[in-house]
């Protein structure tokens, strides 16, 4: 029983194949354990060197696993992220960015994690530091179910990767809550497209808690490939929006859910496609 | 490797000062400040960052203490609010405008929210109103309505131009004592507990429903280095049953071999705090064999339902029954008739301070140190569950960080009470989140059908009114909510064909209880639905049809009781008439644009019988002057925020002829304090104030006496000397040349106050009480038709109190209570095993509550000390159904059930025709 809070990754790992629990932020992490008691090694990542912050190279933008929200807003990046600084202004309220990390809201897999719809629109990779050296798996790979990930024994994840997108991709995020602030999502949606000649290209939307895992909807995207902005509204149909598979709950029941998806997901390009 | 706590302890920077300590692994960095560093001022309302109480600063970031590993600190600069307002501007500034905005009521989350303002002060000096809201929406507060704390942030800047308001009464007085909510030295619940206390946990059923027994406890406490015993009902020494109802005492302490609700304690864990915190209540031997539980009143009433009270034949607890004239009858003469059916929620107090209190035996009697809406009431309970004699309790309360009903009841009292007599040593307990909302009590759900008729003209002819309430498993304030409600259910309304009837039945959930406003909040929805349906079948005006039909002096209520003064509802109907007019023609300019955005305006008023209904409920002032001259008022109305203690000063102090910042105020405090009975039912400004005013008329003619001056001298205090001044000849006073009594008054007063009331009969006629309060409000809100999204975007309220004795604090009841009632009607429900925690169950953050005009109205009332009348409950009533109003005519959505989510509201939308 121990609090190891390693500044080197090797520590961190050694600690992490003994059998810690990994905490960052620890908005997941506390309210999971509740009142009961903890009896283990807790491993903080926060201070492990290179874990924390945003930087870019040719290949991309890389998060760093232990970066909090608050970080990522007030990051200088591409306007294709300005969907995931709008997520991270959603998620709980400023006490929560100031501490959840961009890695542990991967990590928590919950159906309604609301970082999770922006980061697949960005088709974003997930670096995992293990005994065996490093991997990367696309975000639907990494997230597999409800509360169930790829992360295995043993292993960290230690960032997140984004291609470097096109400087004219534009990109939003719509999230649709029981009131304002401090709310679980009934459901969310993020989209990046681009705007040529009036028309909207590389469309990418992907929608969160209407499905165990948040997913994106590649048949409409192609179906809205080359659309004008003002046809969009019409041609986000239901049978458009396959894969999801949405539950009634204690936030909104299944119908509802059902019809928020495609109202949202106009909404989430307009605000993408408008000045 | 840096840091191995168990080797190392953590080391860092807490308010400027080099502080170390050594946490468990695991424990979070709030738990470390206040039980290691003795830093109480922050605050512990959910430990999951649902509600940021516990707002720190870590290196100037705004954080949650109760999600940090305590170990984490290590190295870097901590700051809570204490620290803050000594040395920090911005925090100071703060302190001035908190107070004088009324922004913290009962101040449980004042610290969380000035330390988030901080932080956003040192970045935004002058922010926007947005700009505060973004700051501070992590932070739930569920006294003020967010209102008064968004204008306090805003106008810190300019705390240096801020002067208080005189004390007098009818002046804006600032808290006397609310210095202490700003600084962080109030002391709640969980803050008093004497250093090594014992703590206590209540072991709890898992199931709504179960039979249970336990495997070898004695062996397992033998097996337990560190605890000390566990609490069952054979550890009971009086009767294992507690209630507020004289007759309807049905709940144990411990349940015995099978429960009834998922929650109720079967068992109390005590011991030291370091074995309780490792503690895991899961392993302790107990069996469960989970039963079918009836969860809804159709369920519980159904044939063959199993029994939860064996004298309740069907489940019914109670019922109640006011009738005139012939309401059937009034309605078939009727010109038009409508109808409403509405179901509402569980509905859950949300105080943001759980229970929590510590015990301990001093000198062969038990002190309890507790945070409670009702000490009195609280040891005449533990008395009957401990058998011991009423005088050998001691309640001393601590502050409250928030009641609205619930707090009236026993909830952790006799578990702390049990284990200090039974271990001889202080033992404290604090509720968890998700104790507290699983097993205190709730509002009623209601289902309820109301039928009205009026003739050609508008006027009422008759109206009936059908409700059920879930009472859960035990009685509580049960039988005052069937009570209350046939008496209210008319609204403050003329009808003299009238029948109501209620009903109160047991299922396996929590037990409902009091709660702001005891079942007229539920049944006025009803009842103002139906009226608004009634309006337009008439093709009258909502406003025009309320007025023509409100009560008025000299008109009998459904009670049969005539007032001939004092009947303010047409005061605070016309109030409304310039924003009613204004947002008729406002929301159909918008409307007319078209979009997917409908806006709509309501209407709805209130009443409330401020008091006890029929039964007498005294309250008693004692105020005394000490050799010093120093004037000492023992004050014992519970102040939960709702500002007795600054309202019962003022009260007493203009009776007295004295300024309010003159007098030293003792209490509450059974053993100091006279019973002024519980802080419910809008009584304590109305009785409670009435024996403080006479307290201090006494107290003055004693004055007068012992100067042997006239009734119209004037008295004044200075350097401990009385002065009376009684036409132009002045008397001196030397109290140090009188002899004290035994408690070291030279001269005293003791008055008592018991509203006059009258039995009512079998129909409910009589007179239930002595003063109601009026009230009316006005929603404007904002649909977003595919999405059925609610945004109020304007509350207008008007109250008629009689008189303001503070109008700082009546506004700040308004205020609360508006959000209150706009939770319930949008987001607000508790679902026993689900929503136990305050990110399943939603209350209204700094984002939802919109602008707030109040209207506040002074018709005396009579009996009111100086015509003051009760507000609590009022503020709260015409909320929700001006809302729901709103929402149908933007929408001509029909409601049917509360909380009108999005999913619901989409659904009535859909079957209203919009798609």
């Amino acid at each position: 029983m121990e609090y190891i809070a390693p500044t080197r990754l090797d520590d961190a790992l050694a600690a992490r194949r003994a059998g810690a629990s990994i905490v960052a932020g620890g908005t997941d992490w506390f309210p999971a354990k509740g009142e009961a008691p903890f009896s283990g090694t807790l491993l903080d990542i926060t201070r492990i060197e290179g874990l924390r912050g945003i930087t870019t190279d040719a290949a991309g933008i890389r998060i760093g696993a232990a970066t909090t929200w608050s970080e990522v807003i007030r990051a200088d990046l591409p306007s294709a992220f300005d969907g995931l600084k709008a997520a991270a202004r959603e998620i709980g309220a400023v006490q929560i960015q100031n501490a959840g990390t961009v890695a542990g809201n991967l990590c928590n897999a919950s159906p309604a994690a609301d970082g999770i719809p922006p980061l697949l629109a960005l088709d974003a990779t997930v670096e995992l530091a293990g005994p065996e050296g490093t991997r990367r798996l696309t975000l639907p790979d990494f997230v597999t179910g409800v509360r169930r990930t790829a992360l295995e024994a043993g292993e960290i994840v230690t960032a997140i990767h984004v291609p470097t997108p096109e400087a004219a991709v534009r990109s939003a995020f719509v999230k649709l809550g029981a009131r304002r602030y401090l709310v679980i999502s009934i459901v969310m949606v993020a989209v990046q497209l681009s705007l040529r000649a009036g028309r909207v290209h590389d469309v990418r939307i992907a929608v969160g808690a209407a499905s165990p895992v948040a997913r994106r909807l590649q048949e409409l995207e192609a179906a809205l490939e080359g659309l004008a902005l003002a046809d969009l509204p019409v041609a986000i149909t239901p049978d458009r929006i396959a894969g999801l598979a949405p539950i009634d709950d204690i936030r909104a029941d299944a119908a509802y859910r059902r019809e928020a998806v495609p109202e949202a997901i106009r909404r989430a390009l307009q605000l993408a496609g408008g000045d | 490797m840096d840091q191995h706590a168990a080797a190392t302890p953590t080391q860092f920077l807490l308010n400027g000062t080099e502080v170390k300590a050594a946490p468990r692994i695991g424990e979070r960095l709030s738990e470390m400040l206040r039980e290691r560093l003795g830093a109480r001022d922050v605050k512990i309302g959910c430990n999951a960052g649902d509600c940021g109480a516990c707002t720190v600063l870590v290196d100037d970031e705004a954080l949650c203490a109760c999600l940090m590993p305590a170990q984490a600190a290590a190295g870097r600069r901590v700051d809570t609010l204490s620290g803050l307002v000594a040395q920090d501007p911005d925090a100071q500034r703060l302190a001035e405008s908190f107070q004088h905005h009324q922004a913290a009521q009962c101040g449980i989350c004042t610290p969380g929210m000035m330390v988030s303002a901080v932080a956003l002060l040192r970045e935004v000096p002058q922010p926007s109103e947005g700009e505060v809201a973004d700051a501070l929406g992590g932070v739930l507060c569920r006294c003020t309505g967010y209102r008064s704390i968004l204008r306090a942030v805003q106008m810190a800047h300019a705390a240096d131009t801020l002067a208080p308001a005189p004390q007098d009464l009818g002046a804006p007085a600032r808290r006397l004592d609310g210095r202490a909510k700003v600084t962080g030295t109030e002391r709640f619940g969980d803050d008093v507990a004497p250093e090594g206390a014992l703590v206590a946990r209540v072991l709890r059923s898992p199931h709504h429903r179960a039979r249970f027994t336990f495997g070898d406890l004695d062996a397992f406490v033998a097996a337990t280095p560190g605890l000390a015993a566990i609490l069952t009902a054979a550890d009971v020494p009086g009767e294992n049953r507690f209630g507020v109802i004289p007759g309807f005492e049905d709940q144990p302490v411990f349940a015995e071999g099978e429960t009834r609700f998922r929650g109720e304690a079967v068992a109390c864990l005590v011991g030291e705090a370091e074995a309780m915190a490792r503690l895991d209540l899961s392993a302790v031997p107990v069996d469960w064999t989970p039963l079918e539980a009836h969860l809804s009143p159709a369920a519980a009433q159904e044939e063959g339902a199993a029994q939860l009270h064996d004298t309740r034949a069907g489940n019914v607890m109670c019922e109640g029954r006011v009738r005139c004239g012939d309401a059937e009858a009034g309605l078939a003469r009727a010109a038009a008739t409508a109808e409403a059916e509405i179901e509402t929620a569980f509905v859950e107090h949300a105080y943001i301070e759980p229970e929590a209190g510590y015990a301990e035996m001093v000198e062969g009697r038990l002190h309890v140190h507790v945070t409670t809406q009702a000490p009195a009431m609280n040891a005449d309970g533990l008395s009957r569950v401990l058998g011991l004699p009423r005088a050998s309790i001691r309640i001393a309360p601590t502050a409250v960080g928030g009641g609205f009903g619930s707090k009236l009841d026993l909830s952790l009292h006799p578990y702390i009470a049990l284990a200090a007599m039974k271990t001889g040593r202080p033992v404290r307990l604090c509720y968890s989140r998700t104790e507290s909302i699983a097993t205190t009590t709730k509002r009623h759900p209601a289902s309820i059908r109301v039928r009205v008729g009026a003739d050609d003209s508008g006027r009422l002819t008759g109206m009936i009114f059908e409700g059920t309430f879930d009472t859960g498993a035990y009685a509580s304030w049960g039988p005052t909510v069937a009570n209350r409600v046939p008496i209210h259910a008319s609204g403050p309304y003329h009808v003299r064909d009238y029948t109501a009837r209620s009903r109160a039945v047991h299922t396996h959930a929590a037990p409902s209880g009091a709660f702001r406003g005891f079942g007229v909040p539920q049944s006025a929805v009803a009842q103002e639905l139906a009226f608004d349906r009634l309006a337009d079948a008439l093709g009258q005006d909502a406003l025009d049809f309320r007025l023509l039909n409100a009560l008025r002096d000299g008109q009998p209520t459904v009670c049969g009781q005539v007032f001939d003064s004092g009947t303010g509802i047409t005061a605070c109907l016309e109030a409304l008439r310039p924003a009613w007019t204004d947002a008729l023609r406002t929301t159909a300019a918008f409307n007319d644009a078209g979009g997917r955005l409908r806006r709509g305006v309501g209407i709805a008023a209130g009443w409330y019988g401020c008091g006890n209904t029929s039964l007498p409920n005294p309250s008693t002032v004692k105020a005394g002057i000490d050799r010093e001259g120093r004037v000492v008022l023992h004050q014992g109305a519970m102040d939960i925020g709702q500002g007795s203690n600054t309202v019962i000063a003022q009260i007493f102090a203009r009776a007295l002829g004295v300024p309010a910042s003159e007098l030293v105020l003792v209490g509450p405090d059974t053993d100091v304090t006279p019973d002024a009975g519980k802080t419910s039912a809008s009584r304590q400004t109305f009785v409670t104030g009435n024996a403080a005013k006479r307290a201090g008329e006494a107290l003055r003619a004693a004055i007068l006496r012992t100067a042997n001056a006239g009734p119209e001298a004037a008295v004044t205090l200075s350097g401990g000397t009385i002065h009376v001044e009684d036409g132009g000849r002045v008397h001196r006073l030397d109290p140090a040349q009188l002899a004290p009594d035994a408690e070291g008054y030279v001269l005293r007063a003791q008055e008592s106050y018991d509203p006059p009331t009258e039995p009512l009969d079998a129909d409910g006629q009589g007179v239930p009480y002595a003063q109601f309060g009026y009230a009316a409000h006005l929603a404007v809100v904002e649909v977003d038709i595919p999405l059925g999204r609610v945004r109020p975007l304007r509350i207008v309220a008007a109250h008629d109190v009689g008189r303001a004795i503070n109008p700082l604090l009546v506004e700040g009841q308004i205020h609360g209570g508006v959000a209150q009632g706009l939770g319930m009607a949008l987001m607000e429900e508790f679902v026993p095993g689900r929503t136990e925690n305050l990110h399943d169950y939603l209350i209204p953050t700094i984002g939802d509550v919109p602008e707030i005009e109040s209207h506040i109205l002074e018709i005396p009332d009579p009996h009111g000390p100086y015509g003051a009348k009760g507000l609590g409950e009022h503020a709260l009533i015409p909320t929700a159904p001006a809302i729901l109003g709103a929402v149908r005519r933007a929408t001509g959505a029909e409601v049917t059930r509360l909380p009108l989510t999005p999913a619901r509201l989409r659904a009535a939308l859909r079957e209203a025709g919009h798609a």
